[in-house]
């Protein structure tokens, strides 16, 4: 017995020792429904997050764009009925974007800028005639927005000038490679040729199609935007700030502020309805953990209750009488959550090894956050406790002459 | 204050317990008096369904009377609330049941050191010095560290009486504490009580059914239909 222990402390583990095979139980009971939801929960987030960074690859969190133009009609004279005609929205510059760069650039959210020169041209070469979005970027900045470095899979990401980096699915179109030359168009019959310095594969399809890098220069005076940029990409260190943020820079800026919240909305609801999903499943397991803790227990009091009862003529109170059965609940969900937490171990490594591609790499990465261990631990003790709460209650109020009389 | 020294351990006064309300009411015990001194030993005899046990559970603190007074070396016990009464009846009072009742996950020793642990909140050594010496007294000095589980029903009992003990109990209360043994296992038993009742002066209250063991009382209490029909000292039990 040790001296540093209090009694409450010591009959509670005496009791779960001496009922080993009933604690042993009900500790992989909890072990199997806390490997369950960490494993799920590092499944998920590992999921979710691998499913971001790919639809992230080749957006940027904020982009803003120059105001709508909206059609104000003079005040219309009493009774005229009017019709007002939405307007079309011709390719803008930004007002004055250096200055608005300049303030965004102090705000600790955001991680990266970089202004851009896009609009719609063609790419020719020889017969095939293409329609693709002219990007026209520092690509330093645009870096810091979109990985375009990593994504190369041929060349380099060089666009001074006349030189342009194209995608693979347009490279195919073109029957371009590095070196080739192609010739760009613009609706304004603006045109220049470029020397392809790179390919890129962004993961997707449409933008690996569509989408040509030119220097800011070239891309300005082929889209007749000279010094001016039609929208401003924005990379945030957090990405779920991105909605705040943007509306908070939209309303000091004047401009059209799109999150890729906003701009993903489906896909977003998508991640939110497998997050509640996911949480009401959890939330389920937990239950069933709590009603098996509370069984077990209830159980106990009942088989114990001679004991029980002889302990309150001794002198125990209700209160320790009450501890004790709530350390057994705290003790039987903390060794359950321990238990849990290697199996969810096992099984996330054993998930690496066989969720592969077909090319031997790894699926998605996920890991096993601690916090996540710490929470469960700390989780499934408060559930123990929780579910102790009845059967410890019961124990409590056990009229001792009732008890001792059997 | 009261004075423990100078007091009766117990006194009752016009007890009465009843169980039900209302027309359903049933009153077991009918105004029970009963005065019992340091260092008695006294058996509390009837048959089945006097009140003997109710009587008991009264005086042990285990239950409340519905009517009357009662007294522990002195201390009214009726203003008490539950807390108090389970102190004081984990200071003053030990209990013999007839299922010796110890808790199977600790050994004799700690089963003995129980009360003490249970009063002081954290073991420590003192505790386990004195278990020790009544587990010696009892005569069970080489079974200290058996479970519960691991001894015969004769030392069972010893090892309960010890418990029953360690608090320096004013009242020993004795529910058929030989009800369950043989007769050289009772007969053992009971000499144990009587040692230490003149060793250590305690008070004892014993209900049996067993009119053999009761003659060897210095007094006998009867009861019939929850009243006292009888108490008789040393001389009268005899005869």
């Amino acid at each position: 017995m040790k001296s540093w222990m209090p009694f409450e402390w010591i009959a509670a583990i005496r009791f779960l020792r001496e009922g080993r095979m009933q604690s042993l139980l009900i500790i992989v009971g909890v072990g199997v429904g806390v490997a369950v939801i960490v494993f799920m929960s590092a499944l998920l987030s590992g999921l979710q997050a691998n499913l971001v960074k790919r639809t992230l690859s080749s957006q940027a969190h904020i982009v803003l764009l120059p105001p709508e133009e909206i059609a104000r009609p003079q005040s219309p004279a009493a009774g005229i009925a009017l019709r007002l005609q939405k307007q079309a929205q011709r390719l803008r510059s930004i007002d004055q974007w250096q200055q608005i760069q300049a303030r965004l650039e102090v705000l600790p959210e955001i991680a990266a800028i970089s202004p851009i020169a896009s609009g719609p041209a063609f790419a020719v070469r020889g017969d095939a005639n293409k329609a693709i979005t002219l990007l026209g970027i520092d690509p330093v900045r645009y870096s810091g927005v979109i990985a375009l470095p990593e994504r190369m899979v041929a060349g380099q990401l060089r666009v001074g000038a006349g030189e342009a980096v194209i995608g693979i699915e347009l490279a195919k179109d073109l029957g371009a490679d590095v070196g080739d030359k192609i010739r760009v168009t613009t609706a304004g019959d603006a045109t220049e040729t470029f020397t392809v310095t790179g390919l890129f594969d962004l993961g997707n399809k449409g933008v690996n199609a569509r989408n040509v890098y030119v220097s800011l220069r070239s891309a300005q005076s082929l889209l007749d935007l000279v010094g001016g940029v039609s929208s401003i990409d924005i990379s945030l260190h957090d990405i779920d700030e991105a909605e705040r943020l943007a509306s908070k820079i939209a309303a000091e800026t004047g401009l059209t502020a799109d999150s890729w919240i906003k701009t993903n909305a489906q896909f977003v609801t998508a991640l939110t309805s497998q997050r509640v999903s996911s949480n009401v499943i959890r939330f389920f397991i937990g239950l069933s953990v709590a009603f098996g803790i509370a069984s077990v227990l209830v159980v106990s009091v009942i088989q114990r209750a001679r004991e029980i009862g002889i302990l309150h003529a001794m002198g125990a109170s209700q209160g320790q009488m009450l501890r004790i059965f709530l350390l057994q609940g705290g003790i039987v969900g903390f060794f359950g959550s321990l238990l849990g937490s290697a199996l969810a171990w096992v099984f996330l490594m054993l998930w690496r090894l066989m969720a592969r591609n077909p090319d031997g790499t790894a699926m998605f990465i996920i890991g096993v956050d601690p916090w996540l261990v710490a929470i469960a631990a700390g989780g499934a003790s408060l559930v123990g406790i929780l579910a102790a709460l009845l059967p410890a209650r019961r124990a409590a109020r056990l009229d001792p002459v009732v008890a001792i009389r059997g | 204050m009261a004075d423990p020294v100078t007091n009766p351990v117990l006194q009752l006064t016009g007890i009465r317990k009843s169980y039900g309300s209302g027309e359903t009411e049933t009153e077991i015990l009918h105004g029970i008096d009963l005065r019992l001194e340091r260092g008695e030993f006294a058996a509390l005899i009837g048959p089945s369904g006097s009140g003997k046990s109710t009587l008991l559970n009264l005086i042990g603190l285990l239950d409340r009377p519905s009517g009357g007074q009662l007294f522990i070396d002195g201390q009214e016990t009726g203003q008490l609330d539950d807390t108090g009464l389970t102190r004081l009846r984990g200071q003053r009072i030990g209990f013999v049941f007839q299922h010796h009742h110890l808790i199977s996950a600790f050994t004799a020793l700690e089963n003995v050191a129980m009360p003490l642990l249970v009063a002081r909140g954290r073991p420590d050594a003192d505790m386990f010095a004195q278990a020790g010496q009544l587990l010696d007294q009892v005569g069970l000095a080489e079974r200290k560290q058996n479970l519960a589980n691991q001894l015969s029903g004769g030392q069972q009992q010893r090892v309960a009486i010890a418990r029953a003990l360690a608090m320096s109990p004013s009242l020993v209360l004795a529910d058929e504490p030989t009800g369950n043994l043989d007769t050289h296992s009772a007969d053992d038993v009971f000499a144990l009580l009587r040692e230490v009742n003149t060793r250590l002066n305690t008070t004892f209250l014993i209900v049996t059914h067993d009119r053999r063991l009761a003659a060897r009382c210095d007094r006998i209490i009867e009861m019939v239909d929850g009243n006292i029909v009888a108490d008789m000292r040393h001389q009268a039990a005899t005869n």
